[in-house]
């Protein structure tokens, strides 16, 4: 679906299926420097189980027109029009690591138009290191290959994808190489900068990977003390890529979260 | 926080795809002989065949010992993924059945295995895919061939039998320029030797009955993507960015830009042509990929001796490989294949079709068969078996000479393949 926000075009993904406004709407946010296909299995699932989907490639991502936008609460602004122009009042959001940060941000400060949210590897402070952030400010293959290395369970080179014969690394850095200069760095900026408010009233799901080293669950101690009563899945032997590299408890996490 | 590292090529040629069997733990990559795999229930049923769950539902759209092949390969050539198949001619035909309809045309270098030649030249042309075949020594060649509905560039890595290195980042750059992209056969350097992808090239196969398996006891292929082409930016390839009623109405690039040609591949090219691998086929690949790091060094050291021997002998009029600076691609081999050539090459003796016929019989060590790519050393003499049927100047044409003799350079102690070829080169010009 091609929806129009700020007189930019934006891409959602809507797994095969026109919007119905008698369904409930889930929307999809994905992490730093990649897009909606990120969610691939799991979007697909619920657009075909009762739920209107809005897997959305952020601007500057995907299919959507750019530039991207370089603060949180840019995003979570953009997320609200991008709502509206779906004709979406209320909606359940799922974020991936940056896109964790933009689902609280806009419950935070929108609780009208959120249902509840599921945290997908996520922290609080999402500090990004120096090293990390100085790599993408200078558009360097390193900060490719960091994302790459550190966005996956340190298993998952020598490891089976669950997704018969692809190759994660490999379907990451293909993702990236297709990012115009400076998206990367921007996403990074954004998730290191942000402070969250506090305040998120909703229902809150946090899916953690045990073997994450880019938000390991003890990062997200902080913010599962701030929003008392979340709940907390922790998946065993995932990393931070958990759709890829745990699709089915992530997805069973997720169905028993927003059924 | 350290740098970051990637696995070296030799661990991922041993580890890449499997790690140790969850339920078994057998360390070794277990032989899933099983034609179909059990649903939890009927939603989970469901959600397997309308890809919303990962997983494998019929051995001819994956099964996990083969699933374990494409992941390795995809990790050794640098791809976002792999499909596995029945013969390396089973994934050139995937390739090109995935990418295009009747009425397509293709640019391929002419010096092409003979099967592929056939399959492009005869065969796909029933059905409405033309080729044009073209001399890969100028990749200007491949522009001067392009017509509005070319749909693909195809080239050998090494090809047959001239051994022409193929110029891919100047044959990619000609791709892409007119939104097209360049598919190459790597049989004959494996990703030991080369990397096409780094180079430019967008896809690739490998018939993995030569090097990666290595021991000639199973026929196998396996395509691999890089995941670079920006189908939705060329515009040219409906098959992947139109929704496609035979599979849920799927929009391949938009469900992903990067998995796009691997999903439909494997959705409607394995669903409806079948030639998949079997599990067991795909075993006995991967032992020959666990020491491909081994052997291919070997190859290579022992083809260079070989070819040393040959290019001062009496009986030899000359020696094409491409690591010998009269061949013309010496400065392309150096740039594109810095660690060597490969191990098969041709030579021609002197004496014609009498020589060749004499020469092959006496052979004790070489084997004489129709293969390459073994961990035995091989021999073939084209003009008395697989061009056996052609004149002297229909062999011309093909590159070919009635001395032609190909050799493809095993395993076994140098110095007694070099004893063998010396002793049947004498019997030859007697």
């Amino acid at each position: 679906m091609r929806l129009h926000v700020g007189g930019k075009e934006v891409f959602a993904y809507t797994a095969n299926h026109e919007p119905d406004s008698a369904k409930p709407t889930v929307v999809f946010l994905h992490g730093a420097g990649l897009d909606h296909s990120w969610f691939g299995l799991q979007s697909r699932y619920f657009g075909y189980h009762g739920w209107n989907v809005l897997a959305l490639d952020l601007p500057g991502h995907g299919r959507s027109a750019g530039p991207a936008l370089t603060t949180i609460a840019a995003m979570a602004d953009w997320l609200a029009g991008a709502l509206d122009a779906a004709k979406v009042q209320r909606a359940s959001l799922v974020g991936h690591s940056m896109g964790t940060l933009v689902a609280l941000d806009c419950a935070a400060r929108q609780p009208q138009r959120v249902e509840r949210i599921a945290l997908i590897a996520t922290a609080q402070p999402m500090k990004v290191g120096e090293a990390f952030l100085d790599a993408a400010k200078r558009n360097a293959y390193e900060a490719f290959d960091m994302h790459t290395i550190w966005g996956h369970a340190p298993q998952v080179p020598l490891g089976g994808n669950p997704n018969p014969g692809m190759w994660m690394y490999g379907d990451t850095q293909a993702r990236l190489e297709r990012l115009a200069p400076g998206v990367l760095y921007a996403d990074l900026k954004a998730s290191n900068d942000y402070s969250f408010p506090g305040g998120v009233k909703c229902p809150v799901l946090f899916i953690l990977g045990k073997r994450d080293v880019m938000t390991p669950p003890r990062a997200a101690k902080t913010l599962q003390e701030q929003i008392p009563g979340a709940k907390t899945v922790v998946i065993d032997f995932s990393g931070h890529s958990l759709m890829a590299e745990a699709p089915d408890a992530t997805l069973d996490a997720l169905i028993e979260f927003l059924r | 926080m350290a740098g970051p590292k990637y696995p070296g090529f030799d661990t991922l040629a041993l580890h890449a795809g499997q790690s140790p069997d969850p339920a078994t733990g057998s360390r070794a990559v277990p032989i899933y002989q099983t034609t179909s795999y059990v649903f939890r229930d009927t939603e989970h049923a469901a959600s397997l065949f309308n890809m919303e769950r990962a997983g494998h539902v019929y051995s001819r759209i994956s099964n996990p010992t083969v699933a374990v092949l494409e992941e390795r390969m995809a990790a050794l050539e640098g791809g976002v993924g792999a499909i596995a198949t029945a013969s390396g001619q089973a994934a050139l035909h995937l390739a090109i059945a995935t990418l295009m309809d009747a009425g397509s045309h293709i640019v391929a270098s002419g010096s092409l295995y003979g099967g592929s030649h056939n399959l492009l030249a005869y065969t796909l042309k029933r059905f409405g895919i033309e080729t044009t075949f073209v001399s890969p020594r100028d990749a200007e060649n491949f522009r001067r061939a392009l017509k509005p509905n070319t749909r693909l560039l195809f080239g050998e890595t090494l090809g047959n039998p001239g051994l022409d290195v193929l110029d891919i980042p100047a044959v990619a750059a000609i791709a892409h320029a007119v939104k097209v992209p360049l598919l190459v056969d790597a049989t004959f350097t494996t990703p030991y030797l080369m990397k096409p992808f780094t180079l430019g090239a967008d896809l690739l196969y490998h018939s993995a009955t030569k090097f990666l398996g290595g021991h000639g006891v199973a026929i196998g292929g396996v395509l691999v993507d890089s995941g670079r082409f920006d189908w939705d930016a060329s515009g040219k390839f409906a098959t992947l960015t139109e929704a496609y009623a035979g599979f849920h109405s799927m929009d391949f690039a938009e469900e992903s830009a990067t998995r796009a040609f691997l999903l439909r591949a494997r959705r409607e090219g394995l669903r409806d042509f079948g030639a998949c691998m079997a599990p067991m086929t795909a075993f006995q690949i991967l032992q020959g990929i666990e020491t491909l790091h081994l052997r291919m060094p070997r190859h290579v050291e022992s083809t260079r001796k070989v070819v040393q021997f040959l290019s001062g002998h009496a009986a030899v009029a000359r020696v094409i490989y491409p690591e010998l600076p009269e061949h013309p691609d010496y400065e392309l081999c150096k740039k594109l294949l810095p660690r060597g050539a490969g191990a098969v090459f041709s030579f021609e003796i002197k004496g014609g079709r009498p020589a060749g016929k004499a020469f092959i019989e006496s052979l004790r060590v070489f084997s004489h068969l129709a293969n390459v790519g073994d961990a035995k050393s091989l021999v073939i003499h084209p003009a008395t078996t697989t061009h056996y049927r052609m004149s002297d100047e229909d062999l011309k044409k093909a590159g070919i000479t009635a001395g032609t003799v190909r050799l493809s350079i095993g395993l076994e102690d140098p110095q007694d393949l070099i004893d063998d070829l010396d002793r049947s080169l004498k019997i030859s010009q007697k």
